[in-house]
């Protein structure tokens, strides 16, 4: 399944009202295909973040849509598209993302159990094997660390299994060892035929890209 | 492993803020519920004094005013004995408008070894009574007999016992419904009983005696109920006029005063809770939004991973809804605590009739408490659980990130 992004844009207004804006993304078009692994570079600021959140529907775009497969994310409603991500996109956000009140292995599970289904601890305990965290499986998201939080979610995403994985500096609190580990395992979801986006300012994500994207000023090129 | 619910998870391992929402709500629940069963329990003793009374005008002698008022002695069981000629009553008999008058005597047992217990004793005419007797009728399938007593709710003997008044042994046949009343503590006999009883006091050297009468011919207060559609204001005049050293009081006087006092009391309840409730609300209402930032990371996590906004809002009402339910029990459970025990207390301290209501009524009021407050925390956190469920999850977790 391939997510595709046709002519969209985001533009944030500074004074309400008024035609004084700035565009965050300018009008640009990308696809995700199933198996493919994708690297989206640029400098802070540059607009990969707003891209990222445009194209797992959480942010509508000013202008343009966003498909995936025939859906068009932005034409549905709020609890279509909220089940809809839960099922096939999986998104690894930027900083903390844990829900303070649950285990590392109950955050890990948490999609799965949304919407009624059992939790996958199958697949849950081999990607905390992968990432390294199975000792941490009972633990507090508050004791544990910004590597590990990190990696917690990224077996989140990986546990939910879904069609499409978007991560945003998935590496960034990460030591190289688990720089590695972590890349491996998207890489690895890329040839399992899910479209994985990799938003990375940093180089190491490079060697693992079968596409590397650019982002500059809002613009996106392909290199 | 099994399924788990996050709303458990929450309320569960956040300890502080649940408990803190728990007491809020039983706060509120207890004030609700106490305050809803005193005022309740006064209306009910009026609704009782008013049924017992059964009269409209009471006629009783003028030393009864000062001595000790009638009104004390229905309402706080204070004992009165005070004595008038029994020809008062057929001269009330005779008075324009008067449908049917009877008699009642009044005696006080001691507090010695020639008494069970320190009681108002309460002599009335079977034969002419329209007061007691429907009232004795609800516990008694028959007439009562000589040396045989009826005993008030609340005097500490049981039915079949012998009860002794000035060593006169008397046979308990019946106990009375409770009323909320001073008549709880009275014990009731027929007038032949009652001139035994009498006797046995004067040997005792307790005087019930008038300046001319002998025993037969005293009573304490004369029951009166006038002919339909006559002018109870001016048959009490008549009354007052006719019979010398008596006064005629008018019982829906002496009822307008309770309930004068009632009010009074109910509307100082009613603002108790009021101000109880605006308190507890607005704490509620700063507790969840101040929520509102402690928890945007969180739930914008579960938006993330795919939860709707109405998912969300409903997840956050279920927490406050149980936080709530638990509260609401506790505060029922503190409140009965607090006012069952102190039934007694309560009625002396408002000096009005207090008759707590049936299991039946208190169920419900129980319920209703527990509706109501629910209702009311879910309320004061739907605004935020609206305000949480639009946050953009995206730019939540961007900050600080």
């Amino acid at each position: 399944m391939e997510l595709r992004a046709e002519n969209i844009s985001r533009r944030y207004f500074r004074k309400r009202g008024e035609a004084n804006f700035f565009e965050a993304v300018k009008p640009g078009s990308l696809i995700l295909r199933s198996g493919e692994m994708t690297v989206l570079k640029g400098r802070s600021g540059s607009g990969k973040t707003t891209l990222l959140h445009m194209l797992a529907g959480l942010l509508q775009p000013s202008e343009g849509r966003v498909l995936l497969g025939d859906t068009d994310l932005y034409a549905l409603e709020d609890n279509q598209l909220s089940r809809l991500r839960n099922e096939k996109i999986g998104v690894i956000p930027q900083g903390r993302s844990a829900v303070d009140t649950l285990t590392v292995y109950e955050n890990i599970v948490l999609p799965g159990i949304l919407y009624g289904g059992m939790p996958r601890t199958e697949a849950a305990e081999g990607w905390m094997e992968a990432l390294d965290i199975s000792s941490l499986r009972d633990a507090m998201p508050a004791e544990l660390s910004g590597g590990e939080l990190r990696r917690m979610a990224i077996a989140r995403t990986l546990t939910a299994d879904p069609a499409v994985i978007l991560a945003d500096e998935p590496t960034g609190d990460l030591d190289n060892e688990n720089t590695e580990i972590v890349l491996n395992a998207l890489k690895q979801a890329a040839k399992a035929g899910k479209a994985v986006l990799v938003v990375s300012h940093e180089d190491d994500a490079e060697a693992f890209a079968d596409r590397v994207l650019h982002m500059e000023n809002g613009n996106l090129t392909e290199s | 492993m099994k399924r788990f619910s996050p709303v458990f998870r929450n309320l569960t391992r956040k300890p502080g803020r649940t408990t803190a929402l728990i007491l809020l709500t039983a706060f509120l629940a207890l004030s609700l519920f106490a305050g809803t069963m005193v005022v309740s329990s006064l209306r009910r003793g009026l609704g009782s004094m008013e049924n017992r009374l059964g009269a409209d005008i009471i006629v009783v002698p003028a030393e009864a005013e000062s001595k000790s008022s009638l009104k004390n002695m229905l309402l706080q069981g204070t004992i009165g004995t005070f004595y008038m000629d029994a020809s008062a009553v057929d001269k009330v008999r005779e008075t324009e408008g008067v449908q049917k008058a009877s008699a009642q005597v009044f005696l006080s047992s001691m507090k010695a070894d020639c008494c069970s217990v320190k009681v108002q004793i309460i002599g009335f005419d079977p034969e002419n009574d329209f007061v007691v007797k429907p009232w004795i009728a609800e516990s008694l399938n028959r007439p009562l007999g000589d040396m045989e007593i009826v005993i008030g709710n609340r005097v500490a003997t049981d039915v079949g016992e012998i009860f002794r008044i000035y060593d006169q042994r008397c046979l308990v046949a019946a106990r009375l419904a409770a009323t909320g009343t001073g008549l709880d503590t009275a014990v009731y006999c027929n007038m032949n009983t009652m001139h035994a009883l009498l006797e046995a006091a004067e040997e005792k050297g307790i005087s019930h005696k008038i300046d001319t009468g002998n025993d037969a011919e005293v009573v304490s207060a004369i029951y009166v109920r006038t002919l339909p559609g006559a002018d109870v204001g001016l048959v009490n005049n008549r009354l007052n006029g006719k019979i010398r050293k008596a006064t005629a009081v008018r019982t829906t006087g002496m009822l307008t005063e309770v309930s004068d006092s009632l009010g009074g009391v109910s509307r100082t309840v009613a603002v108790l809770i009021a101000a109880v409730w605006i308190l507890a609300l607005v704490i509620l209402f700063i507790a969840f939004a101040m929520m509102v930032n402690e928890r945007r990371r969180e739930l914008a996590v579960y938006r993330l991973v795919g939860m709707s906004r109405s998912m969300l809002s409903g997840m956050i009402l279920k927490e406050t809804a149980l936080c709530s339910l638990a509260g609401a029990v506790c505060g029922v459970l503190l409140g009965a605590l607090a006012v069952f025990p102190f039934t007694t207390l309560i009625e002396t301290s408002l000096k009005l009739p207090y008759l707590a209501p049936g299991t039946g009524t208190v169920a419900a009021y129980a319920a209703l408490a527990i509706a109501v407050t629910v209702a009311a925390g879910c309320a004061a956190s739907l605004h935020t659980a609206s305000k949480l469920s639009r946050v953009d999850p995206g730019s939540t977790l961007r900050e600080g990130a």
